[in-house]
This record gives C-alpha cells, structure tokens and sequence, in this order.
C-alpha cells in the first residue's frame, strides 16, 4: 500500500500546491517540501528496515506486490510492485525531489502553485514509472511524466525554452508511441498462445514469440528507452531541453527522467525478449561507444555550461548501455551504480550551473572565470563535482565506471578499450569546467555571492552522498543484488538448462529463461 | 403503423414535434431566452425518452428503420451534442443577431435528421435523414448573414453537399440495379452468393463512398471543411464535427456490417487508403494553420482517419472501440468548440491563435478546460482520447492491420505539434488581447461554463477510469 499512498500524496500534494497557491505564494513550496520530503523519509526507512531482514541471496526478489482491477475487459490491473532496483531508484526519486524543491526555493518567482504541481506530478510519474509492473499503466505513467515536464521547460525555462519544450515532447512521445505499438503487439502474441489476454508484466514474461516479430518488438520498445536514455541518433533533444529548463527541470531530467529509459531496458527489454537482446547487444554496445566518444567531444566543444553538462551525460549514460548489454553481473551493478552517481554528480553540476546563473547571468563560460577567490565554497564542491564526473576513485561515478568497464571487457574486448578511452575525454572536458569557471583570470569585479544556508544543504547532502557511493557503494550493491543475479542468470550460457534455480515468486517461476 | 412502432420511434417523433413546437413559440412572439430554454427542455426530454425505450429493442420498422442498441448509442451522443450546442448558443446568438430564434428550428431539424441516419438501414430512410440534415445545415451555416465568411461557407457547403448527394444517389441507384433492392440485410441477401463484387456493383458503392466521404471529410473529399468550419458560427461548427459526422458514419457502418463489406478486399484497400490519407494530410495540414478553428476542421479530418482504422477491420472489437472513440471524440470536440463560442465577441468569433495568448493568466478554467479537450485530441493519458485510441489500436492489431496502425501512432505524433502550439500560446505572455469585458449574460455564460467544465470532467473522468464507459458500450450492441 505504502506505494499507492506515495504515488496519491505526490498528486494530492500537486493539486493542493495548485489551489492554495492561488492565495498563498509561500505555502505551495512548502506544501511540496512537505510531500517530497515525507516520501524520501517513508521510503529510506523501508530500505534500512528491508536492508536489515532481508538476505541478498533470497531468490524472491519482490519485495511489495499490490494488485487491483483497473480495466478487467482489457486483462489491464493496477499493478505496482517493487524490487532492489525499483526501490533503490524510489529512494533516488525522492532524494532528488527534495533537492529539487530546495534548489527552486527562490528561484521561481511567478505561477508558483503550478510550478510545484507540475514538479510534483513529474515525480509522480515518475515513481509511477518504477513501480508500474503492468505495461499499460506503465505507459501511462511513462506519458504521465511528459506533460508537466513539458510545461516546466516551456514555462519556466529560459530563452528559447519553447523550441526546447516542443522538441522534448515530440521525441518522447514519437517513441513512447512505438512502445505502445509493441506492447499491444505483445498482449496480442500473449493472448492468442495462451488465451489470457492481459498486460500483468509477470505474466507476460516467457511469452513464445516468433523471432523475427521479437525482433521487431523489442525494437519498439528500445526505441522509447533509447531516446530517454539516449544514446547517440537520438540524443538530439537532450541538450536542448537540459540547458533551457529551470534548475530544477535540468535536474529532474538528468538525474531521474534518463534513468526511466536505462531501467526501462533492464526491466522489460531484456527479461521479456531475451533473444532478441542478445542478438542485438553488440549493435547496442557499439552505439554505447559511439556516445561515450561522440558525447565527450561534443561537451568539450561547448561553451554553454548547461549544454556541456548535458553532453556529459550523453557520454555517461554510453557506459550505461554498453554495461547493460554486456549481460553480466560486475557490468550491470556497474550500470545501476552509474544510474545512482551519475543522477547525483550530473545533478550536482546542473544545479551549480543554476547557481551561478542566477549570479552571473550567464551560462557562458567565457565570462566566467577566476571565480574561486570570489566563491571558495562553491569553487571547492565544483572541483569537486568535475573529479566526480571524470571518475576519480574515492567518488561513487568511479566504481560505476570502473565496474561496467571490467564486466564489459569480458563482453568485447575492442568496445571496452574504445569506452576506455572515453574516461580519459571525461578528464579533459571536467577539467575544463573547473579551469574556464573557478580557475583563470577573473572576468569580473562585482560581488558575486557564496552559497546561501539553503544551498549549503543542497550541496551537502549531494557531496555526503557521492562520497559515500564512492567509500563503500556495498548497500546500493546488495539492494540491486538479487534482481540483477536474476537477470545476469539469463543471459549465462552455462546456465540455461538449469530450470528452477531461480524464481519470481510469488507470481510466477522461471519465466526469464532463455527457450531455444 | 401500429403503437408500438409509435413507440420506438418516440425519441424521432419527439424532435419533430419540437421543432414545430419551437416554431410556435416563436410565433406568439417570445423572448430568446424562453425559446432557449423550451429548446433545452425538449432537448431533454428526447433524451431522456432514449432510456424509455430501452424496454423493447431491437425493434424493426420495416422496411425503412431499425432501433437498436447501437443506434440508440449513436442517437443519445447526437441528441447529448446537440444539447450541448443548444446551451452553448445562447450567449453566442444573443449578443450577435436580433433574431436567432429560428435557428433553434432548424437546430431540432438537423438533430432529427442525424438521429434518422442513424436508426435507417434503408437506402431511402438514408437519403432522407442526409437530406433533413444538410438542409438544415445549409441554413444553420450560414445564420449570421451579416459575417462575410458565413455566407460563403454556406454557398460552398450547399455546392458541395448537393453534388455528393447526387453521387450517393447514383451509387444507390447502381446498387439498386445489381441487386433488386435497396434494404441493407436484403441487399447483403443477394451478395451473399457473389464470390468477388461486380463493376457495377463496386462502382455503386464507389460512388456512394463519394457521397458518404464529403459528409464525413475525409481525405480526398475534404476540401470544403476547413472553409465551413472557419466560416460556420462556432456552436454550429460544434454540431458539424460531432453530430452529422456521427450520424453518417453510423449508417455507413451499419450497412458495411450488414452487406459484411469487410470480405472484399478491394473495398477494404479504398477504405484502408482513405484512412491513412486522411491521417496524414489532416494532420500535416493542420500544422501550418493560426486559426484555431481551421486546425480543429484538419484535426477533425484525422479523427476521422482514426475512426476509420478501428472501422477496417470489421470486427467484434471495431464496434466496441468505435462506439468508445466516437464518445471519446465527440465530448472532446464539443468541449474544444464550446470553449471557443464562449471565448468568442461580437464581432468575430475567438479564432485566431493569437487571442488565446495568456488565457491560462487570465482565465484559468477555461484553460484548463481547453488544455484538456486538446490534450485529449491529442490522445495524451488521464483522458479520454488516450483510451479511444488506444482502444483503436488493440482493434486494428489484433487483426494485424499493423500498417494503418503506424500511421496512426506516426500521425498523431504530427497532431502533437499543433495542439501543443495552442496550450503553448494559452501558457505564453502575460496580458491578453482579449478585452476583459462584462459579459451581457453572466447568468448564462456561467451556465456554459459549468456545461463545459462537466464535459472536461468526463474527460478526465473516462480517461481514468474507462471500465465502467467500455461496460456501458458493450451494452448497447449492433442489431
């Protein structure tokens, strides 16, 4: 229940932020404190409590199983359940969504009701999205997030936040479409073998489908994923809506709305077309390449902070798909720790480029510069942050890099090496960062401020996380553990005869094995 | 006739006598606003006498009429809009022409013919219902005679309607000829022997489908709409899009569910091109456009599109998922066109993009409001245009009609644009062009804004919570 009740406060809240705020500007920003702040408090307390009495070798890795009646005609049920993965990316969810209320704190000036309830109904959609183990309301949530998503870049974004906003919307939804194509495919192939027409995903694992329409399949569901993640054809909208919406957006969009597309892949590409996947995983994993190299360039050239943070997480989120496909254990906790640091250290930057946006304003780090003497705080967690991102070991992003890497290299020795390069790119450009910002001749002489107490928090909390990912990253390993053993199991060769070595009770058994 | 048959054409008889009822009222001279809310009651009362006839379906007129639940489905969504239009005209007529009184008439009239379309499975009772229907638009098209587009719009839609007509006539009589009869099951009757059609046959019904393409708008009988719709008053534009398409595409697809048209490929590949042309340039069209009411004519060619992907492949399902869209459709397009009657002076109707600029600052609701009729056109979840359209896809994919299945999703992507483009101006800017005037009718003007936010409610409403509709629908079933 406790999962229902998350989704309804972040909504409740939404729609409270939006009336009361015709009266109040205060009170919708700390009604979404409040809402977020409850969820990441409920949800941390569950993982502590779960991470105590649960044994990571448990072969159930369902930890909560809610199910109700939604469109019966249909077989559609509103279906939520967790795992480690679902739980550790609620966690994160929520986590951001603290930071991101804070960050928009004073920030945004004008229609602040519906600036917390499309911010709170991104969330929403976002949580929806993780838990959703039904493929309609898993689309729906999957399309719930777009619309608000869409107003906060095309509302609260800066100049050319329109163009922005439209090119957001029409690829995710473009894609979200296809998705939609192939999972009515999939009931429809699901229904006609077995006579049980639903969308239930447990259901629907195991399903007997003709390879070539697998193929096609998977495809459309790849492609929402892809162009969320998004690897590199379609990463165009990325940098667009990254640097045009409000701090917050940026946030929300790097740390939590690209996570949707690689857990997407984890949760339903590849349990559910496990061939198909493996036939397509060196495609996959060379375009991974394809974006750590083309990503890294591109954010090297750019001279708009926002933009070359955001093509820094094209070329993160290339190890993210080059992990995912190399289907073993080491590379895929790698791919989950990457989700988590990369959210936190990306995010951390995004937010820093909000700050000094709103001091400078600016985005161009030609006019910056020197920076460090007017602002040692911000200079210190930035040098920071830059380390984070270039994968500097002490800091969470470099056992997520150096874990998909080493699972990687067991997958295809070439890519690796090629990917291996990638990391020293990510030197250059984070270095970059921090010379043509805090370090250098400074540009100018007015005051510019330090971080506020408000800030100071924000920063804090970031800088504690990623250093704790960094030290001793084993929690977030062991949460994911059972789940990621399950779908590493899968795609072991050695393993696939062997019929009942794992489970997915309490649903259904041996559903993720590979038939051939 | 006996009573029984009086019986179950109560609804029919209802809105006959109204009319004339109407015409009495006006007659012994009084107000606007009695004969408005006369027109509201008898409104009601032929809807409500859809549920008192419930008891005895099917019930068969021969030859020429058959009440059943598919067609009280279709005339309760004809009489609900018509309702709706009637609310909506009162402040659009009041203040604009010093007799809108007949228009009422002539409203009851078009609403009878539409409901006459949908119950006929009669080549006669067909022609007769289009006609009752055009003829009555002729006039309601182009009421404000003052407007310059007005009378244009309706000269084109009398040209245009006429010559479609004579098309479907000649279709009929082509038919008529092959077969020996102009009854659908009798006609059905006679082809069932035939493996494959005969020219003639196949060109009668080409050329009924002339005839019943210019009356829906599909591509490539779609040039007058946009026209029509621009120059048509915007309550009457209302009850194009939804009452007298529905009406028409219920009796096409009566007669295509009884003749089983469905088994010749040729008709199915016209109909399949029909559809994904009207997908593709309603929607392209619409993209260019600034005037709201033309992207909702462009946008209505598309719907029709879709409408026709779940129409293809013939099946159990297609009933279903058309019934829902239809419903889906025309409470959305009703929302959409109401809220710009309501937006709508004077002097022109609220039609440029432009006057749309900052609506959300200056009138939330009616934003609202109109955000969600267009998000739901644009078939976004939480509304009701997402369920039909998806309901449209499980119907086309599961007889693997993936073809007009992604072109559908491709198009619809393309509609994205321009619906954004409306919510975006609505979200743009900060003062509005639109004066803050006092409305003449707060009484009435609030009427229709609670008439209009009880239709966005059912969009949401649907949207979420769909089973307890796709029950409802599945009551109400062909024959």
């Amino acid at each position: 229940m406790i999962l229902i009740y998350v989704i309804g406060i972040l909504m409740g809240g939404g729609l409270l932020a939006l009336l009361l705020g015709q009266w109040n500007r205060n009170l919708p920003r700390w009604i979404a404190l409040c809402t977020v702040s409850v969820g990441f408090i409920a949800f941390v307390f569950f993982w502590i409590n779960q991470y105590r009495t649960v044994n990571p070798h448990l072969t159930n890795t369902w930890i909560i199983d809610y199910r109700h009646d939604w469109i019966p005609s249909f077989g559609i049920s509103f279906h939520l359940a967790i795992d480690g993965l679902s739980l550790l990316l609620l966690v994160l969810t929520f986590f951001l969504g603290v930071l991101a209320v804070l960050c928009s704190w004073n920030d945004v000036k004008e229609r602040v009701g519906f600036y917390y309830f499309n911010l709170l109904w991104i969330l929403a959609g976002i949580s929806g999205v993780f838990m959703a183990m039904d493929l309609f309301l898993f689309y729906f949530f999957w399309e719930v997030m777009l619309i608000p998503m869409y107003f906060l870049i095309g509302i609260w974004g800066s100049e050319n936040r329109v163009y922005a906003a439209y090119k957001f919307f029409i690829f995710t939804q473009a894609s979200g479409l296809l998705m939609l194509l192939a999972i009515i495919g999939l009931y429809f192939i699901h229904g006609q073998n077995t006579g049980l027409y639903t969308f239930n995903y447990f259901e629907l694992l195991g399903t007997v489908i003709p390879p070539h329409i697998a193929f096609w399949l998977m495809l459309g569901f790849m492609i929402a994923f892809v162009v969320k993640l998004p690897i590199v054809p379609f990463h165009t909208w990325l940098p667009d809506a990254h640097s045009e919406a409000p701090t917050a957006g940026s946030l929300i969009l790097a740390g939590l709305l690209l996570k949707t597309g690689a857990y997407g892949i984890l949760r339903f590409v590849l349990p559910l077309f496990p061939e198909a996947a493996h036939d397509l995983a060196p495609w996959a994993m060379l375009f991974g390449v394809i974006g750590i190299i083309y990503g890294a360039i591109l954010a090297y050239s750019q001279t708009d902070l926002k933009r070359l943070v955001a093509y820094t997480s094209v070329s993160h989120m290339g190890f993210v798909i080059l992990g995912i496909f190399a289907f073993n254990e080491l590379a895929l906790q790698g791919v989950v720790m990457q989700l988590v640091t990369h959210a936190i250290s990306t995010g951390a930057l995004f937010i820093m480029a909000g700050m000094l946006k709103e001091r400078l304003h600016t985005r161009n780090i030609n006019h910056m510069g020197g920076l460090w003497t007017q602002m040692p705080q911000m200079g210190a967690i930035g040098m920071l942050f830059a380390m984070a991102s270039l994968g500097l070991p002490g800091l969470g992003n470099f056992i997520a890099e150096f874990l998909i890497l080493l699972g990687a290299f067991k997958a295809n020795v070439l890519l690796t090496i090629i990917a291996t390069i990638g990391l020293v790119f990510s030197a250059i450009y984070s270095l970059r960062i921090v010379q043509k910002v805090f370090l250098g001749p400074s540009e100018r002489s007015d005051h510019v401020s330090d971080f506020s107490f408000r800030e100071i928090i924000v920063m804090a909390s970031l800088t504690l996380s990623i250093v704790w990912l960094g030290l001793y990253p084993q929690p977030v390993i062991n949460t994911v553990k059972p789940m990621i053993n399950k779908l590493a199991h899968v795609f072991t060769p050695e393993n696939k005869n062997v019929q009942n070595s794992y489970h997915t009770t309490p649903l259904s058994t041996h559903k993720y094995l590979v038939k051939k | 006739m006996s009573g029984n048959d009086f019986f179950a054409l109560t609804p029919l008889l209802l809105l006959a006598g109204s009319s004339v009822l109407v015409m009495l009222l006006i007659a012994i001279k009084l107000s606007h606003r009695v004969i408005q809310l006369s027109s509201l009651l008898l409104f009601i009362v032929a809807f409500s006498s859809l549920f008192y006839i419930q008891k005895s379906l099917p019930y068969h007129i021969e030859p020429l009429l058959v009440i059943d639940g598919f067609s009280v489905f279709i005339m309760g969504l004809i009489i609900f809009s018509s309702l709706v239009v009637n609310i909506l005209s009162y402040i659009y007529f009041e203040e604009k022409e010093e007799s809108p009184k007949e228009y009422y008439v002539l409203l009851f009239l078009c609403t009878l013919g539409a409901c006459v379309l949908a119950v006929s499975k009669h080549f006669v009772s067909l022609f007769l219902g289009l006609e009752i229907l055009t003829v009555g638009l002729y006039a309601l098209i182009s009421y404000l005679r003052v407007r310059h587009h007005n009378i244009e719009a309706g000269i084109k839609y009398l040209v245009l309607a006429a010559f479609s007509s004579a098309f479907l006539l000649f279709g009929m009589a082509l038919i008529y000829l092959e077969t020996g009869s102009m009854e659908f099951s009798m006609i059905a009757h006679s082809l069932r022997s035939l493996p494959s059609l005969s020219p003639l046959f196949l060109t009668g019904l080409g050329m009924m489908l002339v005839g019943v393409g210019f009356k829906l708008a599909v591509v490539p009988f779609h040039m007058w709409t946009a026209d029509v719709y621009e120059g048509a008053p915007a309550p009457v534009t209302a009850f194009i899009a939804t009452a007298s398409k529905g009406g028409v595409f219920a009796v096409l697809f009566r007669f295509f569910i009884m003749i089983d048209g469905f088994r010749f490929n040729v008709v199915m590949l016209i109909l399949m091109c029909i559809a994904i042309a009207s997908m593709i340039i309603g929607n392209l069209l619409a993209v260019q456009q600034k005037n709201v009411k033309r992207i909702l004519a462009y946008s209505s060619i598309a719907h029709l599109g879709y409408l026709l992907v779940a129409f293809i492949p013939g099946s159990v399902m297609s009933i279903k998922a058309l019934s829902f869209y239809l419903m889906a459709y025309f409470i959305t397009t009703l929302t959409a066109f109401g809220i710009v009657t309501v937006l709508s002076n004077k002097e022109t109707d609220a039609e440029n993009i432009e006057s749309y600029k900052a609506l959300f600052w200056q009138h939330p609701i009616l934003a609202c409001i109109f955000s969600s009729a267009l998000l739901s056109l644009a078939g976004i979840p939480l509304t009701v245009g997402f369920v039909g359209k998806f309901y449209i896809l499980a119907a086309g994919l599961q007889s693997g009609f993936w073809i007009t299945a992604l072109i559908l999703v491709i198009s619809s992507v393309i509609g994205l644009y321009y619906y954004l483009r409306i919510i975006t101006t609505m979200f743009a800017g900060q003062k509005s062009i639109l004066p803050a005037e006092e409305k003449a009718n707060p009484v009435f003007y609030m009427v229709s804004i609670i008439a209009l936010s009880v239709l966005s409610l059912l969009i949401i409403w649907f949207g979420v919570y769909p089973s307890g509709v796709m029950g409802f629908i599945e009551y109400f079933k062909l024959k």
